[in-house]
């Protein structure tokens, strides 16, 4: 109802848009009135909005998490600095999800029952966003989640500003056969669905272009033991390591892979990861996993004037030594893309939101051009990395093409 | 699944596969050493042990990093260094947590077995708020990184030889210390009969600070030791945690020999199993025969004979 209400309104602020811009230059008086911009009570005032920061600050998830709410309080600052969304200046509240998932829920009813969040920034693990999914649906949220994932969800109420499994697998796989003439692969595993999922996509590709997977293991998250699989890794004689390993067994896997003499410098096995960003180098130690290759859409070292920018407001924001790593990239996103699709819908309303959301593009992205597909993922590049010493990737290949993400394949 | 390899292949798979077993066997050790003498000699169940463990880690960490930065021509010789200041401190932190903490509550076992829960969970927050929340990488001196190649297929990992170095001399100090020292003769004396070593002069506080600093400085060391094989992050002590347990509870808890004979058959079960199946699939075999035997023999592999 409120939506046909408005659609003559917002026509005609679009026309009168260039002339907007210039009167804001001129004074604040140009800023629309809440009334209008707000129909379902968010928390939107004259001059502020408030959006929720979820993540985990504590608990396990804390390691990997850490790097996404520093890209979005950035984003955030930023984009205050530059005159704030529809002129109204971002408060955000920041809530800890404590690595546990009925927390995560706990933590989104309250952003949007009791704050009335505009939007919401966070989760990070498959188990989180599905603990908050049912409660963005039935409260009507809209949820900016960072993350590369297994794909097989598409929410009405979830911007996925992360890969899904079909683009990071795909570009990586034809990439090695066809640079370094991969012919048999071994799949190897953390056992949730991510990899399991990630793997099972890998397989029907590599099948389908006719070469051999030798071996395919999972093991139990936070496992620190793999000489066992390292042998048999060595008897099977693949010519790439397809490994999905996350968290705390990431380091023992590659620690234990070099200690047994395999040094991915050689590449024979080549190794190619899609779960090891620059921050889990920081755990694994440069030197142990040199060599080894990453297929996602964003490295550190990507050299374009607006990841020089970003690299270096983030570096001056959280200290020198800090890594950026593809997730915290793809959260550094979400605010943006919520700022171009709330300014497109001349709205806070998630309705808008949501219907404006497709098609939204930025050109600005430290990853470069990105746009959100009617399926609610990024349209993104995915590129190859090698991994050196010195715990940053250097980027050896990159898609011609933006890859179009599919969360749901046919297999 | 051996058809298509030759003679010599496999002879030298096996080979290495005998030595991630003995690798696992002395991870194990390590890291159930501390818990054992701990839960064996004083009834406390440690639920903090991971987190001494992983004080050892960040110290080790701190010392490469302080050699790296002060002393770099004698960088190659930092781990001994670290070792030796992980037990330190963690046994400091260990004797200090016993003193405020433990001894009030060796008559209620189970609210022990809280109050160190709570302190894992305050260890965990403290090293998130002090080292950061994201993981640390230790770096390691050259000597110490590949492999030893003994034929062109056997290779041995030098750090796994290391580990079991570190090992063998822990369990060592450990016999000696307990069984061919005065101080070991009082802490199976106060163990054996508590009012009557007591009565006969032994300081019996002071045994239990002692036996409960040198648990957790073990702990330290084995932590030390795993920056070399695994993570090193604020909650990387839970990594370790159940399968400390299993081989102590395994073991027979009052028996250090039992905790390593326990520690020697889980880890050959798991590392051959490994081999054979997938990773999640040995994990539950090995429990699930864990568990069988348990049901049997609920005072596990080796029970000593004592009187409370």
């Amino acid at each position: 109802m409120s939506i046909t209400q408005n659609t003559p309104r917002r026509w005609g602020r679009w026309l009168a848009l260039p002339a907007l811009a210039l009167a804001s230059t001129l004074s604040h008086a140009a800023v629309p009135p809440t009334s209008e911009v707000n129909t379902t009570g968010l928390a939107v005032t004259d001059t502020t909005v408030k959006v929720g920061i979820l993540h985990s600050i504590t608990g396990t998830m804390a390691i990997s998490e850490t790097g996404s709410v520093q890209a979005e309080k950035l984003a955030i600052e930023q984009i205050n600095a530059a005159g704030g969304v529809l002129g109204r200046q971002i408060e955000y509240i920041q809530e800890d999800g404590a690595s546990d998932w009925p927390t995560f829920a706990e933590k989104s009813r309250k952003l949007l029952i009791n704050d009335k969040v505009a939007a919401v920034f966070g989760c990070w693990t498959s188990a989180s966003r599905k603990a908050v999914l049912p409660i963005f649906e039935q409260y009507n949220g809209m949820l900016y989640y960072p993350t590369f994932y297994e794909g097989l969800e598409q929410s009405p109420n979830v911007i996925y500003t992360g890969q899904e499994a079909t683009q990071q697998i795909i570009a990586g796989i034809d990439w090695v056969v066809r640079e370094k003439g991969a012919e048999s692969f071994y799949l190897l595993g953390s056992d949730y669905i991510w990899p399991r999922t990630s793997n099972k996509i890998a397989r029907a590709h590599i099948e389908s272009l006719g070469l051999e997977v030798v071996g395919e293991d999972y093991y139990p998250l936070g496992h620190t033991q793999f000489n066992s699989v390292i042998n048999r890794i060595r008897l099977k004689k693949p010519d790439v390591i397809y490994a999905i390993v996350v968290g705390g067994s990431n380091v023992a896997f590659y620690r234990q892979l070099q200690a047994a003499g395999f040094d991915l410098t050689q590449e024979s096995p080549l190794l190619l990861t899609i779960s090891v960003t620059e921050d889990e180098i920081l755990g694994i130690g440069g030197q142990n996993i040199e060599g080894a290759y990453a297929a996602m859409k964003y490295f550190q070292s990507l050299d374009n004037p607006n990841n020089e920018a970003f690299v270096e407001a983030f570096k001056e924001r959280w200290g020198d030594d800090i890594v950026i790593g593809d997730v915290t990239q793809a959260a550094y996103l979400g605010p943006w893309l919520w700022k171009a699709a709330v300014e497109k819908a001349g709205s806070f309303d998630i309705d808008k939101i949501r219907e404006a959301s497709p098609g939204i593009e930025l050109t600005t992205a430290p990853e470069g051009y990105v746009r959100i597909h009617e399926n609610h993922h990024l349209w993104s590049k995915t590129r190859v990395g090698r991994a050196m010493d010195n715990g940053q990737y250097e980027v050896v290949f990159e898609t011609d093409e933006l890859m179009e993400p599919d969360p749901f394949p046919e297999m | 699944m051996f058809a298509d390899y030759s003679a010599a292949e496999l002879t030298s798979i096996f080979a290495m596969q005998g030595f991630a077993g003995l690798s696992l066997f002395s991870v194990f050790v390590l890291m159930a050493l501390g818990l054992a003498i701990i839960f064996g000699q004083m009834g406390v169940i440690n639920m903090a042990h991971g987190e001494f463990m992983i004080l050892g880690a960040y110290v080790t960490w701190l010392t490469s990093g302080f050699f790296s930065s002060h002393l770099p021509g004698l960088f190659a010789a930092y781990f001994p260094v670290a070792i030796l200041l992980a037990f330190l401190a963690s046994a400091l932190l260990g004797g200090a947590v016993e003193w405020l903490l433990i001894r009030h509550l060796y008559k209620r076992p189970l609210d022990t077995l809280l109050a160190t829960w709570g302190l894992s969970l305050i260890l965990q927050q403290a090293y998130r708020s002090i080292f950061g929340a994201r993981e640390v990488g230790v770096r390691m001196p050259d000597w110490m990184m590949g492999s030893y190649a003994i034929t062109d297929m056997i290779e041995v990992p030098i750090n796994g030889l290391f580990v079991m170095g570190i090992s063998l001399l822990t369990a060592l100090g450990v016999y000696l210390l307990m069984y061919r020292s005065t101080w070991g003769r009082k802490v199976r004396a106060v163990v054996q009969n508590r009012p009557m070593a007591g009565a006969v002069g032994i300081n019996t506080q002071q045994v239990d600070r002692v036996t409960f600093a040198l648990g957790c400085g073990i702990a330290g060391i084995a932590g030390s030791a795993f920056t070399m094989i695994g993570s090193t992050g604020p909650t990387a002590g839970q990594l370790y945690i159940v399968d400390t347990f299993l081989v102590v509870v395994f073991g027979g808890a009052q028996s250090l020999l039992g905790t390593i004979a326990s520690a020697f058959t889980i880890s050959q079960a798991q590392s051959t199993m490994e081999f054979f199946l997938s990773g999640s699939m040995a994990k539950v075999y090995t429990l699930l025969v864990v568990v069988g035997i348990l049901m049997v023999r609920p005072q596990g592999l080796f029970a000593s004979r004592i009187r409370h």
